[in-house]
Formats: structure tokens, sequence, C-alpha cells
């Protein structure tokens, strides 16, 4: 063995060391932006429909500039935003299942939820729509029909906002869903559309997501809306700043505040994917100027 | 039908013109890979090495958990980071959930007992007297034994290519632990999840393209590095 190559060889070694001790030193990107002169980070869990959609990246920037804030979204199921936000490992949460919602206030997990917009669900399907089903106005009847005709349904099966709203419908028509004809996908509502497309099967969608991938060549169809049963209304929640001393409380009153303001709710109304509206504002400040 | 060639062309593109988004995520997944690596690499590499030169009790244990921890899925690892990270975590303090941090932690865990079995076995196979023959002719035990681990480089390196392997392409723990927060915490692989979510497969084909091509100049670079190491000087 030559001493040049042990020498290269303890070259390299040292190197690997250097940089190991510079690794640490170096900070990464997301590290830079907690020193002072740098924004302030707020950290928002909400579901994956208010950011698939596009509307965050549509009206965040103007709250990241005002307040010198960078919003970190962490899009999730409602049922894992929940758990985030209790765990205190977010600082503000928008969500979309209102009876949760209210278990998590009574909790003690947030001072106050405060309403934000709505939009509504709809039933979703093939335009040959094997079970029958267009045109109805009543959910449950709907859902009982396609699990008459055993068509494929995808549930979403994951906890969220629209699973929780799912089980509501068929718990409204008497079935337990179970056999063959239905799947529950586990995944984000972006996903579970594309699986019933794949399948050419129903399922339960937000307007919003199902606006966003119609516009990218889903050939599924709005087959019943306007069932009161339908509705869905989002809301926004501070963490308790008392249980997660943590917790970036100001900031995130700020954005609350900011986020139900009557400038940021026009922008949210303005919102439009090819000419159709995503989301309806509806909280207090914009339903006092109205 | 012609999706697949649609997203093919529309992927050329993007990354032809340097479009920001795609080059903002493959260096942020390059950062992580990188730093994660070297990391890897200065625990794995000598572990790897005093586990195949040195006897002790309990060394058999020892390395049956470093060949489980060799086929751990990486979605536990990324679990057990996400409980640890948690503010109701024993770290919860740091404040590195959903950070580039927490990213880093998971994937060495999950690269680093690799590095190891690899660059143990690959000590094992020098031929055993060679350390023997060195002491005999006056070196010190360190000195024979970096003369073992050089004789050793092919397979070490071998290791390294396959830790940077198992972190580019890691998707389920970096999610988790990450977040897949946009210009924060979102790498290629998330991305691609993401945008085949929305179907933007046209994006998400150009970030696959691309972690393939990051991945197969590694091995480019390594087989060449080791071609060369390989002859005898």
């Amino acid at each position: 063995m030559p001493t040049r190559n042990i020498r290269v060889w303890l070259i390299f070694i040292l190197t690997l060391s250097l940089l190991a001790c510079a690794a640490p030193a170096t900070p990464p990107a997301d590290q830079a932006a907690e020193s002072d002169s740098d924004p302030q980070r707020l950290i928002l869990a909400t579901t994956t429909s208010t950011e698939n959609s596009g509307l965050l990246a549509f009206i965040l920037p103007v709250f990241e500039e005002q307040y010198n804030a960078s919003v970190d979204v962490v899009a999730v199921g409602t049922g894992q935003a929940l758990e985030i936000g209790e765990a205190g490992d977010a600082d503000v949460l928008l969500v979309h299942d209102r009876s949760r919602e209210d278990i998590f206030v009574e909790a003690g997990n947030a001072p106050a939820r405060y309403d934000v917009m709505y939009n509504d669900f709809v039933i979703i399907g093939p335009a040959v729509d094997p079970a029958g089903i267009r045109g109805m106005e009543d959910a449950a009847a709907a859902f009982a029909l396609i699990a008459e005709a055993g068509s494929p349904f995808v549930s979403r099966g994951d906890d969220s906002g629209t699973h929780s709203k799912e089980l509501s419908i068929w718990a409204a028509a008497g079935i337990e869903p179970s056999g063959d004809w239905y799947q529950a996908a586990g995944q984000g509502m972006g996903a579970v559309i594309t699986i019933a497309d794949e399948q050419q099967g129903y399922t339960l969608s937000d307007r919003a997501t199902f606006i966003a991938r119609q516009a990218e060549g889903v050939s599924l169809e709005v087959l019943l809306e306007g069932d009161e049963a339908l509705f869905n209304p989002y809301g926004v929640m501070p963490i308790s700043a008392e249980r997660h001393p943590d917790v970036n409380a100001e900031l995130a009153m700020q954005f609350v505040e900011w986020l139900i303001s009557v400038e940021t709710q026009e922008m949210i109304a303005s919102f439009e994917i090819n000419g159709q509206k995503l989301f309806f504002p509806d909280s207090d400040a914009w339903n006092a100027a109205q | 039908m012609n999706t697949f060639v649609e997203a093919l062309l529309e992927a050329l593109r993007l990354i032809l013109t340097l479009d920001p988004v795609v080059v903002e995520i493959a260096l942020r997944s390059l950062q992580v890979t990188a730093i994660a690596l070297v990391i890897s690499a200065v625990l794995g590499v000598p572990t790897g090495a005093w586990l195949a030169l040195t006897r002790f009790p309990g060394k058999r244990l020892f390395t049956a958990f470093i060949y489980t921890g060799m086929g751990m899925p990486p979605v536990v690892a990324g679990l057990a980071v996400y409980l640890l990270l948690s503010r109701t975590g024993p770290l919860g303090d740091l404040g590195w959930l959903f950070s580039l941090r927490a990213m880093v932690i998971a994937q060495v865990i999950i690269a680093t007992p690799l590095v190891v079995g690899v660059s143990m076995s690959a000590v094992l196979a020098v031929d055993p007297s060679l350390g023997q023959q060195l002491r005999a002719l006056g070196a010190t035990v360190f000195q024979s034994r970096l003369a073992v681990l050089a004789e050793a480089r092919v397979g070490v390196i071998v290791g390294l290519v396959a830790g940077f392997g198992s972190i580019i392409s890691e998707v389920g723990a970096v999610m988790l632990v990450g977040g897949n927060i946009d210009g924060r915490t979102r790498v290629l692989t998330t991305a691609i999840v993401l945008e085949t979510r929305k179907g933007n497969f046209d994006l998400a084909m150009a970030l696959g393209i691309i972690l393939l091509g990051l991945s197969f100049l590694a091995n480019l670079v390594m087989a060449l590095g080791q071609g060369r190491l390989s002859e005898p000087s």
C-alpha cells in the first residue's frame, strides 16, 4: 500500500469530518427566517381544499407582506389538522368540520372559532350515471340509490372534514356502506377525484377542489347539488397560548383578524377558476358590511 | 390517451427553460440530501469499520440492530421523528417539526444503518492478514486500520451511493416531518405527490425526470470514481 494513497484517504476523511462540523453551523434555509430582521413564521394547518384549489396562494402573499410574516401551510385533512393543533404544532387552523371545531374550542384548544367562508359539497359521478341520481335534491336518497346499484363509490376514508360529511349522509340514509363497491382511499380530495374518475365511480367532493380538478381534465360531472345537508362552512381558530406557550399567538390573532376583515373577504369572493366562484365570504364583518 | 406524451413534452420544456419552481425544489432536495448524507457518512463509515475490526460483547446483537435498521420502512422513521419533535414530544421545545432540520434527522436515521452495514461488509471483505502484516512492519494500530479502510474504499463508496439513493427518493418520512410546505420544506418527492394529486401531471413528470437524472448522475460519478479507484496504483 503506497503512502500516497493513505494520504489521499486521510484527506478524504478529514474533509468529511470538516463538512460534518460545518453542516450544523450552516443554517438550513428555514432557520434563517427565525432571526430578528427576517419575517416571523406562522404555521397554518389547513385542509387540502384551501391549498389544492389555489385560494391560499392567491390571498396569503398580501398578509405576508403586510405583517412581514411567512405563512407555512401544512395542508392535510381536517382531522389531522385538528390533531396538529391540539399538539400545539401549528399556530392557527383553517378547517371545515363545524361540529368537531366546536368540540375543539370547548376542550380549550382554541379560545374561539370564527366564520370565514363557505362553499358546498357536491356529489360527482360519471356522465352515464348508472345509479340514476342526476338532478335529485336529497343527498341521502341519492346515496341510497348508489348503494342499491352497487356502483363504485370512492370515500376519502381519512377522517377529513369531507369524510366526516360523507359519513353523516350515509347515517342519514340509514346505510352502513360496505362491500366491493365502497372503496376507502385514505387520501386527499384531489387523489380521490382521480381514483373516482379512473373507475368511473361516484364520490363526495367540496365544490372548490372539483372545479379546480375539472379544469385539469377530469371527466366526472356534478350530479347532485343544493341539498342543505351539503353546506360546507370553513372556520378559523387560533391555537390557545394558555395551553401551548410556544405558539405565535399574537401573529395568529392578527392572521384571524386579517382573514375575516372585509378587504380579505372581498379577495376571497373574487377568487375564480374558469369564471366560477369557489368560496363565498361569510365572516361577521363581511355580513355586517352587506 | 396521450396525457403521457403531453406531460413528457411539457416536462422537458420546464426543465430546459429552467423553470424557477422546478429549480428551487430540485436545489432544496439536493441540499437536504447532501447534509443528511455527510452526517450519515461521518457517523456510519467509522462505525461500520469499527464493527468489522473489533470484537466486543453484544456485537452480534448490535449488528442485528444495524441490519434491522437497513430494512426499516422509512415512514416508521418519519413517525418516530414526528412524535419526538412534536410540541407534545420529548424534543418539542426545539420547535423543529415542519422544518428542513426535521427532514435531515429523519433522513440520517434512514441512511445511517445502510452506510454502516455496507461499510462493515466492505471492511470485512479486506484480506484480514493485511492489518497484521502492516503491524509487523511497524505501523501503529491506527495506521493499519486506516490502510484497511483504504482497501475497502470501493465498498464504502457503494454504501454512500446507496445512502444517497435512499435519501433523495424518500417520500413518506419527509412528508410527515417536513409538512410539504411550499418554499420551505417541499422537495422533489413530496412535490411529485402533491402535483399528481392536483392533476398537474406535467409538473409532476418534470420533477420525476429531474429526480431520476440526479440519481443517475450520482451513480455515474460514483461508478467512474470506483473504476479509477479500483485500478492498481
